[in-house]
């Protein structure tokens, strides 16, 4: 693949933009009331067109994410943390637990064992972030 | 909105072979366009036609709603990048010159910022350039022209990877200042692909896809594993290539890929690989869409199953 920083094939890189933006939104890289990049700065950084660029700012513009400051750019607006998390929360068994637990009924790897691993896995991302 | 370019019902017949076949293509202004396809595929004629260097056989080709061939005032707002371009016994900084002499909107700063970028000295003789130096300075003379239309033809021969990126990054910066319509023809898809927000892919002098990349993306997916579940996720869809090895199967679906199928795909322990730009560009080349013009992504092979 080519440099674009990290943007794949599996979806529209417009998407592929939103979903980064939303991301560092959701975990507080962007605070809300701060700035967001602009159209040219995310075309310059992903090295993609600047109108990819755009509609990517435009369909978190258009779910309230964002607002504009005429003149000034494109800023997070309040409340959008939490409903990014609220949304990430409610997909978070379908994303993630749903896959699992596939995987493991094909490994022939029971609930309790799963579960087990699951522990496990806690216990070890516990210790190494002491 | 006038169009940059519009381009209907072109053929250009060389001694009974058409180098292009009926072409219908329309570019909006502000955009940048791949125009893809194989070696012979046509991409250069086409191009050699919209710069008025070349007389269609039948159909019209226009810029900016104009004919570009003898039109001095289509010509000057147009620029023409061509792949192993021949330059006079000149020197760099003359072929500058000239150019700014011919583009009204030349910008001499911007020119040399790009020489110093591909490491060009305005006092070496183009003749004693390297291919790739050529390549760089043609470069060079196509973005700092910014002209409204802006052709470029295959224009890397001899860049590396890191030139390459280079033209890139200066062609998407400078694109974003001074926004223009931008023809570009490559074989290097992948690479490129981030640039474009249109391809057009041509093969043997038709069009036989165009569509916007947003739309590409993700919207064509390879589906391989158990033969069976393959068939099952392939029903009904339409199937552009279809592979078999024993009880594995593999075909090329296009379309989105529903949620729950995406579900029931996993659960029979089948991949989704979606396809990138220069993969959906080879099949469409191979012939996935059809000859007929214009052809998007609903058409494809007939339906039948892999798994007898």
């Amino acid at each position: 693949m080519p440099e674009m920083a990290g943007l794949g094939d599996g979806a529209p890189l417009f998407v592929q933009v939103a979903d980064r933006l939303a991301g560092e939104i959701a975990d507080g890289g962007v605070g809300e009331g701060e700035r967001v990049p602009s159209t040219n700065e995310l075309a310059a950084f992903y090295r993609i067109n600047p109108a990819t660029a755009a509609k990517g700012i435009n369909l978190l513009a258009d779910d309230g994410l964002l607002e504009k400051r005429r003149g000034i750019g494109m800023f997070v607006a309040a409340g959008a943390r939490g409903r990014l998390l609220a949304r990430r929360r409610a997909e978070f068994a379908q994303r993630y637990v749903s896959p699992l637990v596939a995987e493991a009924v094909r490994l022939g790897i029971g609930s309790d064992e799963l579960i087990a691993l699951v522990k496990e896995a806690d216990r070890e991302r516990e210790g190494a972030s002491l | 909105m006038t169009p940059a370019i519009s381009v209907s019902g072109l053929t250009r017949r060389y001694r009974g072979h058409a180098a292009l076949d009926e072409v219908d293509i329309v570019i909006e202004p502000g955009t940048i366009t791949g125009l893809l396809g194989r070696n012979g595929a046509g991409k250069t004629t086409l191009l050699r036609i919209l710069a008025g260097q070349e007389f269609p056989s039948s159909g019209t080709a226009r810029i900016h709603g104009a004919a570009p061939a003898e039109d001095e005032q289509v010509l000057r707002r147009l620029v023409f990048v061509r792949e192993d371009q021949v330059y006079p016994d000149i020197k760099i900084g003359q072929a500058l010159r000239a150019a700014s002499w011919c583009c009204p909107n030349w910008d001499g700063e911007f020119a040399s910022s790009l020489l110093e970028d591909f490491g060009l000295q305005t006092n070496k003789p183009v003749k004693r350039l390297s291919r790739g130096q050529r390549s760089a300075l043609g470069i060079a003379i196509g973005l700092a022209a910014r002209a409204e239309v802006t052709l470029f033809d295959e224009p890397y021969a001899g860049l590396d990877a890191v030139a390459r990126q280079l033209f890139y990054d200066r062609l998407l910066a400078d694109f974003a200042a001074f926004p223009r319509t931008v023809l570009l023809s490559t074989h290097l898809i992948d690479e490129a692909a981030a640039l474009f927000e249109n391809v057009v892919v041509i093969d043997r002098g038709r069009v036989v896809l165009n569509a916007a990349v947003d739309e590409l993306r993700g919207a064509v997916t390879r589906v391989s594993g158990p033969c069976l579940a393959v068939d099952a996720l392939a029903e009904g869809r339409a199937v552009w290539e279809r592979r078999r090895l024993g009880s594995q199967a593999s075909v090329v679906l296009a379309g989105p890929i529903a949620p729950g199928d995406r579900e029931q795909a996993r659960l029979s322990g089948v991949d989704l690989t979606p396809l990138s730009l220069q993969q959906i560009a080879v099949q469409a080349a191979a012939g996935a869409f059809g000859s007929a013009p214009r052809i998007g992504l609903e058409s494809g092979f007939a339906t039948e199953r892999t798994c007898a």
